[in-house]
C-alpha cells in the first residue's frame, strides 16, 4: 500500500459572481498518489464539513476527461501540470510529498464566476448556436454510403472534433480568446463535403459571436493548444482566419 | 391496473409502418401551438429536443450540467450497431433483433425491439449527414467491427469517443433550433417534479442550480430523458451527476417502474483503488479480444504476475467456457470475476480484481501492433492505474454500468400517465434483463430522432391546441411546495454524517445484495438495512451551505434521498422475480455449473411498480405486463 502525501492546498472561494473573492489554505495530510486531483478535492470537502466549514465548489461530470466539465487552474496552468489531460484525470502520484498547489478557476471576462471554482461558459454555447452545425434536419438524411469520404480527412475531422470543450484554451491565453475552440469546430464541419456548404457563413456566425462574448483575439501565443486535454492543433486557427477574410471580401 | 402494451397487430416487420400509417397527425400550423418540455439532453433528449423542434413544435429542453453537451452520453466509448450489413457477412434487420431479443433473455417486447432494429440504419445516415466522424475504410466508406458477442460486424465507430460524437451531433442539432427560436434552452436547470393535472402531465417544477429558485414550467407533455440510475451504487461507471431524481419523482406522482432490479455490470473496469474512490472507469470491452483473463490457482500467491508459470495461472473463463473463452456475455464474465474473487482467489492490494493479460498477444503480433489497436486504453489505464500494461496484466474488476429497468412506457414510449414521455436509458423498454454492447447508443438515437417526435403528434392531436391552466394552478403550487419543504428539510436535518458517506454506505449494501448474485437471505437482509441507513440519513444526514445559491451538496442530497427508496425496490423487485435471467442471476435458480435458469412459465413478465408510500417501509403495488412471443422461439442462453 502506498503511504499518504501532505498536501498544502490553497483554493479559491468566492461566494458569487458580484462579489471579491479570496484564497483560502488548507492542509491535507491523508492525499494518496492513486486518487485523482478531483477525489482529493472531494477529501479536502469532506473534512471541511465535518468541520462544519462551507466546503468548495467546483465543476465536474464525468471524471473521465470526455465531458469538459472540469476546468481547474492548478499552479497557474489550465489542467494542471500533465500534457493532454484534463483534471479530472490527473492523479495525485503526479505530486510529492509536502507540495503546494494553488487552485484557481479559469479567468476571463467571458467566463464569470459563479462560485468558487465554477465558472459560466455559456458564450461558448452560443458560438455553437450561431453556426457550428451542418444544417440537416432529421429524417432528410441519405443513405450513409453514398457520400464517400477520404479516410484521411475523416479522421482529420476528428481530431478537431474531439474538442470537449472545457475552455482551458480560454483560460490559457493571454488574451482570453476563444479561437482554439471555435477554429476546432469549424475545422471538423469543414472537412467534410456536407459540411463544406455552408463553411464561410459559418465561419464569419461563429467569429463574430466569439467577439461579442468578450474573448480576446489570438496573438499566437499558442498557450491553448499547449493545455488542450485533446492535444488539438492551432492550425484550426489559421484556417479560421483564412476563412473569415475571404468570406468578407468575397 | 390493466397494462396495456398497444403494440400494433400484425406481421413484426409490418409493425411500425402500420403503426405510423394510422397515427394522428398533427398539422404543421397547429404545432406551433404546443409545448413540449423535454428533461434531458442526452441522446435521447437531445435528439428528441432538436427533431421535435424542427416539426415546429415549442421545445424547452433541461439539463444539469451548465451545457448540453455535456449530458454523460458524451462518455460512451465503444459504438452503435445498425444492420446496414456493409459488410456483407450476413447481417438483416431481422438478425439485429433476433440478438437483442436474445441477450436481453426474453424479457423485452418484440414489437418494440423489431423498430429498434429497423430504425437503426437511419441513425447513423442522419449522423453522418451531421458531420460526425465514424470511422472510414481507405476507400472513404463507413468501417464497422464486431462487439459484444454479435457474430457480425455491425458497430459503427468514432475511436473510442462514439458517444460524444453522436452526442455533439444531436447537441449541435439542438443549438440550431435554440438559434431558430424553436428550443428555449435551460441548461443548469434540475427538475425536481412533475406537475399532473386531470390525469395527465401539464408540467414541471425545476431548481436553478445557480440561483437556487424554485420555478414552474407548463407545457402539453413532458418527455423525461434523464438517462439510468446506476449511481444507486455509488460507485458505477456513470457520471457523478446522473440520478434517478427525475424518473423517481415521476413514480411517485404514479408512473409505473419497470424492472428495477435489471442492472448491467461491465466486466471490464479499472479496480477500486481506496475509500476516496468517487467513481470507476470503464475499460473497453474490446479489450477482451485479445487479453487473457486470469487469477493464481492459489489463494494468496503475492509474487509478481510476470513471475507466475503458465500452469500455475486459472484461466477462468477459457477452462469454463471453452467454445467462448475470454469473450463470453458481459453478464457471465462479471460473474465469474466474482466467483474468483469470492473464492480469495482475486488479485491487487484489494483482493478484488483479476488479470486481464496481453503478454501472449504482444509476443505474437509484436508491440506496435497492439499499441495500434489499444494504445488509447492503454495509456488510459496506465494514467490511472499507474501501471504499464505492455509490461506487467492489467487489473480489472466488474462494475455497475447501465440500467436496464426504468419508467414502464407503452409502444408510444408514454408512460402510464397521459402526457408523459419516457425515453433512452430513462425507460424500460428495448433491452430486456440485459443490453448488448452498442445498442443504447441505438436507442436513445431511435428513440429521440425518430420514434417519439412521431408518436408524440398521435398524443398531442387529441389535446386541444393552447390548452393552458396557468402555472398558478393548485396542481403546480402543491408540486413546487413538496420540493421546497424536501429542501428545506434536508437543509435542517443538520446532523454528523455527510451526504457522500451515506451514498457510500448505501451503494455498498446495494452492490453487496442486489449487484452480480442475489439471493433470498440476502436481499430480505438488504432491505432492512436499506430502511435503517434511510431513517438515520434523515435524522443525521449534514447538508451544507444555503438553498439560494449554487450548492452542489445539496443537489447530491435530494438524489441519494431518491436513491435510498429505490433501493428498496430495486431488492424488492429481485426478490419477486424468482429465477435466473440475463443480469439477474438469483443464486437460488442456477445450474449445477452456475448456468442461470430461467423460467418462463411463471416470469415472463415485465414487473411495474406502483408507488403507494413510504413510512420506513416502501409500498408499492406490483403489476404484471406480460411478455407474448409470436415470433421467436424461447431459448436457454449457452455460452459453453
Ligand atoms: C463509460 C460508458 C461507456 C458506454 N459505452 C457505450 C457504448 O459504447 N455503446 C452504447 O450503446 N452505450 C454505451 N454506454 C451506455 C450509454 O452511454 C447510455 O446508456 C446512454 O448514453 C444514455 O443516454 P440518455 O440520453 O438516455 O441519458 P444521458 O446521456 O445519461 O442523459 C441524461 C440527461 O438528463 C439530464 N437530467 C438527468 N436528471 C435530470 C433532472 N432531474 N433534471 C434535469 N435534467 C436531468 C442530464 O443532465 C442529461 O442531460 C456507455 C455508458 C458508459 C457509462
Ligand atoms: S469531469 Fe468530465 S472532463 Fe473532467
Amino acid at each position: 500500500m502506498s503511504k499518504d502525501m501532505t498536501i498544502h492546498l490553497k483554493y479559491w472561494k468566492q461566494a458569487g459572481p458580484d462579489v471579491p473573492g479570496h484564497f483560502e489554505e488548507y492542509t491535507l495530510d491523508t492525499v494518496n498518489e492513486h486518487m485523482s486531483f478531483l477525489e482529493m478535492l472531494d477529501v479536502l470537502n469532506e473534512e471541511l464539513q465535518l468541520q462544519g466549514k462551507e466546503p468548495v465548489e467546483f465543476d465536474y461530470d464525468c471524471r473521465e476527461g470526455i465531458c469538459g466539465s472540469c476546468n481547474l487552474v492548478i499552479n497557474g496552468q489550465a489542467h494542471g501540470p500533465k500534457a493532454e489531460v484534463a483534471c479530472c484525470q490527473l492523479h495525485m502520484r503526479n505530486y510529492k510529498d509536502g507540495d503546494k498547489i494553488t487552485i484557481e478557476p479559469p479567468r476571463a471576462a467571458a467566463f464569470p464566476i459563479i462560485k468558487d471554482l465554477v465558472v459560466d461558459r455559456s458564450a461558448f454555447d452560443r458560438i455553437i448556436e450561431v453556426g457550428g452545425y451542418v444544417s440537416v434536419k432529421t429524417g432528410s438524411a441519405q443513405e450513409a454510403n453514398a457520400l464517400p469520404v477520404e479516410k484521411e480527412k475523416s479522421d482529420e475531422a476528428f481530431e478537431y472534433a474531439a474538442c470537449i470543450g472545457c475552455g482551458a484554451c480560454v483560460a490559457a491565453c493571454p488574451n482570453a480568446s476563444a479561437s482554439l475552440f471555435t477554429g476546432a469546430k469549424l475545422a471538423h464541419l469543414n472537412k467534410f463535403p456536407q459540411g463544406e456548404v455552408e463553411r464561410s457563413n459559418r465561419a464569419v456566425a461563429m467569429v463574430d459571436q466569439m467577439k461579442e462574448e468578450g474573448f480576446g483575439d489570438c496573438s499566437n501565443f499558442a498557450e491553448c493548444e499547449a493545455v488542450c486535454p485533446k492535444g488539438i492543433s492551432i492550425s484550426a486557427i489559421a484556417e479560421m482566419r483564412r476563412d473569415y477574410m475571404k468570406a468578407l471580401v468575397s | 391496473m390493466k397494462l396495456d402494451s398497444k403494440a400494433p397487430e400484425g406481421p413484426l416487420e409490418e409493425k411500425w409502418r402500420k403503426h405510423k400509417k394510422e397515427m394522428k397527425l398533427v398539422a404543421p400550423n397547429n404545432k406551433r401551438k404546443y409545448e413540449v418540455i423535454v428533461v434531458g439532453t442526452g441522446l435521447a433528449g437531445g435528439a428528441a429536443a432538436a427533431s421535435m423542434a424542427e416539426l415546429g413544435y415549442n421545445v424547452k429542453s433541461f439539463c444539469i450540467q451548465d451545457s448540453a453537451r455535456r449530458a454523460h452520453s458524451i462518455a460512451a466509448q465503444g459504438g452503435i450497431n445498425a444492420a446496414k450489413n456493409y459488410p456483407n457477412d450476413g447481417d438483416s434487420i431481422w438478425r439485429l433483433f433476433y440478438d437483442t431479443i436474445k441477450g436481453g433473455d426474453y424479457r423485452s417486447r418484440e414489437s418494440n425491439v423489431y423498430r429498434l432494429a429497423e430504425v437503426a440504419n437511419e441513425i447513423i445516415d442522419q449522423a453522418v449527414a451531421q458531420g460526425v466522424p465514424f470511422a472510414r475504410e481507405y476507400g472513404g466508406l463507413l468501417a464497422n467491427r464486431s462487439f459484444g458477442g454479435a457474430q457480425v460486424s455491425r458497430t459503427f465507430y468514432a475511436r473510442g469517443q462514439t458517444g460524444q460524437q453522436l452526442l455533439l451531433g444531436a447537441y449541435q442539432a439542438m443549438m440550431r433550433q435554440v438559434n431558430e427560436g424553436g428550443i428555449e434552452y435551460h441548461p443548469r436547470h434540475e427538475m425536481l417534479d412533475v406537475v399532473i393535472i386531470d390525469g395527465q402531465a401539464r408540467g414541471i417544477i425545476t431548481r436553478d442550480l445557480v440561483s437556487g429558485e424554485l420555478k414552474r414550467w407548463e407545457a402539453d407533455a413532458v418527455v423525461l430523458a434523464t438517462g439510468g440510475y446506476g449511481n444507486v451504487f455509488y460507485l458505477s461507471t456513470n457520471a457523478k451527476n446522473s440520478n434517478v431524481t427525475a424518473a423517481w419523482r415521476a413514480h411517485k406522482k404514479g408512473a409505473l417502474f419497470a424492472n428495477p432490479c435489471y442492472v448491467q455490470v461491465h466486466p471490464t473496469c479499472i479496480p477500486v483503488s481506496g475509500d476516496y474512490q468517487s467513481k470507476l472507469t470503464l475499460m473497453s470491452e474490446s479489450l477482451r479480444n485479445d487479453g487473457r483473463v486470469w487469477v493464481p490457482r492459489k489463494k494468496g500467491d503475492d509474487r509478481h504476475p510476470n513471475d507466475i508459470p503458465d500452469e500455475e495461472r486459472f484461466y477462468y473463463l477459457e477452462e469454463k467456457y471453452p467454445s467462448f473463452g475470454n469473450l463470453v456475455p458481459r453478464d457471465v464474465a462479471s460473474r465469474n470475476a466474482k466467483i474468483v474473487c469470492d473464492e480469495g482467489l482475486g488479485v491487487g492490494p484489494t483482493g478484488l480484481s483479476v488479470y486481464l493479460d496481453f503478454r501472449d498477444v504482444i509476443k505474437r503480433d509484436g508491440k506496435e501492433t497492439v499499441a495500434a489497436k489499444y494504445g488509447n486504453l492503454f495509456d488510459m489505464y496506465e494514467n490511472i492505474a499507474g501501471e504499464n500494461p505492455y509490461e506487467q496484466p492489467m487489473r480489472i474488476y466488474p462494475a455497475v454500468h447501465y440500467t436496464m429497468g426504468g419508467l414502464w412506457v407503452d409502444y408510444n414510449l408514454m408512460t402510464n400517465i397521459p402526457g408523459l414521455f419516457a425515453t433512452g436509458e430513462a425507460n424500460f423498454s428495448d433491452h430486456g434483463a440485459n443490453r448488448l454492447g452498442a445498442s443504447a447508443l441505438m436507442q436513445g438515437l431511435s428513440d429521440g430522432y425518430f420514434v417519439l417526435p412521431a408518436t408524440i403528434g398521435n398524443y398531442l392531436a387529441d389535446v386541444k391546441p393552447g390548452t393552458r391552466y396557468g402555472t398558478d394552478h393548485n396542481a403546480f403550487i402543491e408540486a413546487e411546495k413538496g420540493a421546497q419543504d424536501q429542501i428545506d428539510k434536508l437543509l435542517n436535518v443538520n446532523g454528523k454524517r455527510t451526504i457522500v458517506d451515506f451514498h457510500r454506505t448505501l451503494g455498498k449494501i446495494v452492490w453487496d445484495n442486489i449487484g452480480i448474485a442475489r439471493n433470498k437471505e440476502d436481499l430480505e437482509k438488504a432491505i432492512k438495512e436499506i430502511q435503517e441507513l434511510r431513517e438515520e440519513f434523515w435524522t443525521n444526514v449534514y447538508v451544507p451551505g444555503e438553498k439560494n445559491n449554487y450548492n452542489k451538496y445539496l443537489e447530491f442530497a435530494g438524489r441519494v434521498a431518491d436513491f435510498f427508496e429505490l433501493a428498496e425496490l430495486m431488492a424488492r423487485d429481485a426478490l419477486e422475480r424468482e429465477e435466473s435471467c440475463g443480469c439477474h442471476l438469483r443464486e437460488e435458480y442456477q445450474s449445477e455449473e452456475g448456468e442461470a435458469i430461467r423460467n418462463d412459465e411463471d416470469f415472463s413478465y415485465v414487473a411495474a411498480w406502483e408507488f403507494k408510500g413510504v413510512n420506513g417501509q416502501l409500498q408499492e403495488e406490483l403489476h404484471k405486463e406480460n411478455l407474448e412471443f409470436e415470433f421467436v422461439e424461447l431459448k436457454q442462453r449457452s455460452y459453453k
